[in-house]
């Protein structure tokens, strides 16, 4: 299983699957940061882009996102301050820029991106920035690869773990995957030669029976990972319980801000109200992103829920699962 | 007179004959602009081909060109794609109230360099201006009239099976120059619009090889969505070769930073062509010696099987679909 | 997950970089990595740079891919 978006895509990307000796089957786990974040937080993302004078900033995978009643991108339409940014010193500029108004960053992503979170918080306070604050939904991987072998829906063998995730927690974290689970565990890069490579040492380990957790990915992957960030990462967050679409809650996955930097977090500024949120009738994004299912056995998949006109993330997000098997038209009977 | 362009200077009175010589008619001197007639008269015998474009993009001025220089490229370029000699244009202008005047005569001469380039008359017009906000800054429609050479039947509907496919050149170039330019994106670097007006090189291309099959230029959507809409019109398969495709290393780099496929980027100075697999050789080494062709390649093949579908031969040799573009193009960093 | 390209950096302005993908050019952060240095190749995230690039290992892995290039 791989639990990183963008190996879905490179996978399917490169036909992968084509080159795989048989019995070996690949599945994508929840490696989408867009595609996990929980209907009610995009509810609530969307209902902070209403308050008015606020800017939300975003970047551009969260705009299209269906949440239960609209989108960002549908809040723009109608004429919230919506404003895509490709880096969070961007959204630091633009409360620099415009300082009666409150500015809040929509904080997805994974470890790679939390780092850039951080430093945004940290740079807002050296420099006295007041209106800048930060929605926090970003996540951590390692314990949802736990919550997913503890499930058991799938009996894995081996995990292609995630690429920059890595870069910055290193390759430690991931011990626990082959001394308490027996799973092999390579760590892979995004070329098709990196892929290739990982699925071979993870047979190779299957095939002598000794798993452990391997970097193939060293020119940016190192044991110990990015510390400087991993300390930035302490200094400005603390692990909360997070809600991860298809998953459910999941201890110590989310990062909350620290009561020394609550003045950037937006869930203490504001009171967000929205109703109840609800995902939308027959969308099996939850399955897909556990993969227990396939896109292709989701009955909306292709019909009624296409890239056009995504009825949930998967096929919304560029990284989806059900975006990545559509556009790339993995077979499976298509 | 004025440095701005006012709500009077559409109202068809003093102002607006003022600017029509200042801003036009002076610039694109011809036989017909200096009558000034309501319709421009011709004489046109043999099957006429006839387009008409609108043009919307913003900036208006970018690396590589303009909007008034986009807008003579893809009439005439639309006229060639039928295989008939571009001969003349309509050009109308809906401005923004409070633009500047010498913006508006910038692109007016680009519009004149083009079609002289391009050997168009620019034979009749119109300017309206609206209110500020409602058009933004400028909007460009052309029309534009060809005659089409006895013996040429190019269409989207006449390509065959075993026809080789030909690209023009570098892909994406038109379309990663704009999104650097927009969003706030802050990229800058070597990326150029490849903005060009092709019948010339169409001319000489049906003059070694009169039964070329098909010829499109891949815009909006890129080569994938174009290769998609000729094997739906022709009803065959097309069979494209992943690394044949040229890039220029910026744009592709571009597009990894933003996780984009070139093969979905507008270009809007190449062309692909549908030819008898027998000529594929001659037509590349007289394509490659045209200024708009240098970097003209042999991307793939038409095939009877899966019609209406376009297939991808990954570098790895593994195949995959290569689908129509589905949405927006949103850059993403997740 | 994270979309991050290797960036060469060409200038550096106390914990600004100007880096150069193949020719697009951006101002990135060192922030996260304050040892990188003019000339070091640095993986670039949403305007941060978030590691050095290993270059002896980038060698074998393109060496890899030349050989796949070349037997494919």
């Amino acid at each position: 299983m791989e639990f990183c978006g963008s190996h879905t895509a490179a996978i399917l990307k490169y036909g992968i699957r084509q080159l795989l000796p048989a019995g070996v089957e690949m599945l994508s786990g929840p490696g989408c940061p867009v595609c996990v974040t929980d209907q009610a937080d995009i509810d609530r993302a969307i209902a902070l882009a209403k308050v008015p004078g606020v800017i939300l900033c975003t970047f551009g995978d969260m705009l299209k996102v269906p949440g239960t009643y609209s989108s960002l991108q549908q809040a723009r339409a109608e004429g919230c301050d919506v404003c895509m940014v490709y880096s969070t010193l961007d959204a630091l500029d633009i409360a620099r820029a415009n300082p009666d108004k409150p500015v809040v960053f929509l904080g997805v992503g994974f470890e790679t991106t939390a780092p850039t979170i951080a430093a945004s918080i940290a740079q807002a306070k050296q420099q006295q920035i007041k209106n800048y604050s930060v929605f926090s939904l970003a996540k951590l991987c390692p314990p949802v690869m736990k919550a997913l072998l503890d499930g058991g829906e799938i009996k894995i063998d081996g995990i292609i773990c995630p690429g920059h995730v890595s870069t910055i927690i290193g390759s430690k974290p991931y011990e626990f995957i082959p001394r308490e689970y027996g799973v092999a565990c390579v760590v892979a890069g995004f070329e098709p030669v990196d892929i290739l490579m990982a699925v071979d040492q993870l047979l190779v380990q299957l095939g002598n029976g000794r798993p452990r957790v391997e970097i193939a990915y060293g020119r940016t992957v190192s044991p110990e990972g990015n510390v400087r960030a991993q300390e930035l990462l302490a200094e400005v967050f603390e692990p909360q319980t997070a809600r991860w679409r298809g998953v459910g809650e999941v201890g110590g996955s989310g990062y909350r801000i620290r009561d020394r930097y609550k003045e950037f977090d937006t869930e203490r500024l504001f009171d967000i109200k929205t109703g109840p949120a609800k995902e939308p009738a027959g969308c099996r994004c939850g399955d897909v992103l556990r993969g227990v299912i396939r896109p292709t056995a989701c009955p909306l998949f292709g019909h009624a829920c296409t890239p056009e006109r995504p009825v949930g993330p998967c096929m919304v997000s560029g990284e989806g699962a059900c975006a990545s098997y559509y556009l790339f038209g993995e077979s499976d009977g298509r | 007179m004025e440095d701005r362009v006012l709500m009077a200077h559409g109202s068809g009175g003093k102002l607006s004959h003022e600017l029509v010589n200042r801003c036009f008619v002076g610039k694109l001197r011809n036989e017909w602009l200096a009558r000034l007639d309501d319709s421009a008269v011709l004489e046109c015998q043999g099957r006429l081909a006839f387009t008409t474009d609108s043009y919307v993009v913003t900036p208006i001025f970018f690396p590589g060109g303009d909007i008034g220089r986009l807008a003579v490229c893809g009439t005439v370029n639309d006229l060639s794609m039928s295989g008939a000699v571009p001969l003349y244009l309509s050009l109308a202008f809906i401005i923004e109230e409070g633009s500047d005047i010498s913006d508006l005569e910038h692109v007016v001469d680009s519009i004149q360099r083009t079609a002289q380039e391009a050997s168009v008359c620019i034979v009749t017009g119109d300017t309206k201006v609206v209110q500020r906000g409602k058009a933004d800054k400028l909007f460009v429609n052309t029309a534009g009239i060809g005659r089409i050479p006895q013996g040429v039947n190019v269409s989207g509907s006449n390509v065959r099976p075993g026809d080789a496919v030909i690209l023009s050149g570098t892909v994406g170039d038109h379309g990663m120059t704009i999104m650097a330019q927009r969003e706030g994106l802050r990229f800058s670097g070597d990326l150029v619009s490849d903005c060009a007006p092709l019948n010339g090189l169409v001319a000489e291309m049906l003059q070694v090889c009169p039964d070329i099959h098909g010829m499109r230029d891949p815009t909006r959507g890129g080569v994938a969505t174009t290769l998609n809409e000729i094997a739906s019109q022709s009803r065959v398969g097309i069979i494209v070769n992943d690394v044949a495709v040229p890039v220029r290393p910026p744009v592709s780099a571009m597009c990894e930073l933003l996780g984009l496929d070139p093969l979905y980027i507008a270009n809007e100075g190449k062309l692909l062509a549908f030819v008898p697999t027998d000529r594929a050789d001659v037509l590349l080494e007289v394509m490659r010696r045209h200024k708009y062709g240098k970097d003209a390649a042999i991307i793939g093949q038409v095939t009877s099987e899966h019609a209406g579908r376009v297939t991808l031969r990954t570098m790895l040799g593994t195949s995959r679909i290569l689908a129509m573009l589905s949405g927006d193009i949103l850059p993403r960093i997740c | 997950m994270c979309v991050a390209v290797p960036a060469l950096i060409l200038s550096l302005n106390g914990i600004e970089a100007e880096v150069d993908i193949e020719g697009v050019r951006r101002k990135t952060s060192i922030y996260l990595t304050p040892e990188a240095k003019v000339g070091d190749y640095v993986l670039m995230h949403a305007g941060f740079a978030i590691k050095v690039i290993d270059l002896q290992e980038a060698r074998e892995t393109i060496a890899l891919l030349k050989e796949i290039n070349a037997a494919g």
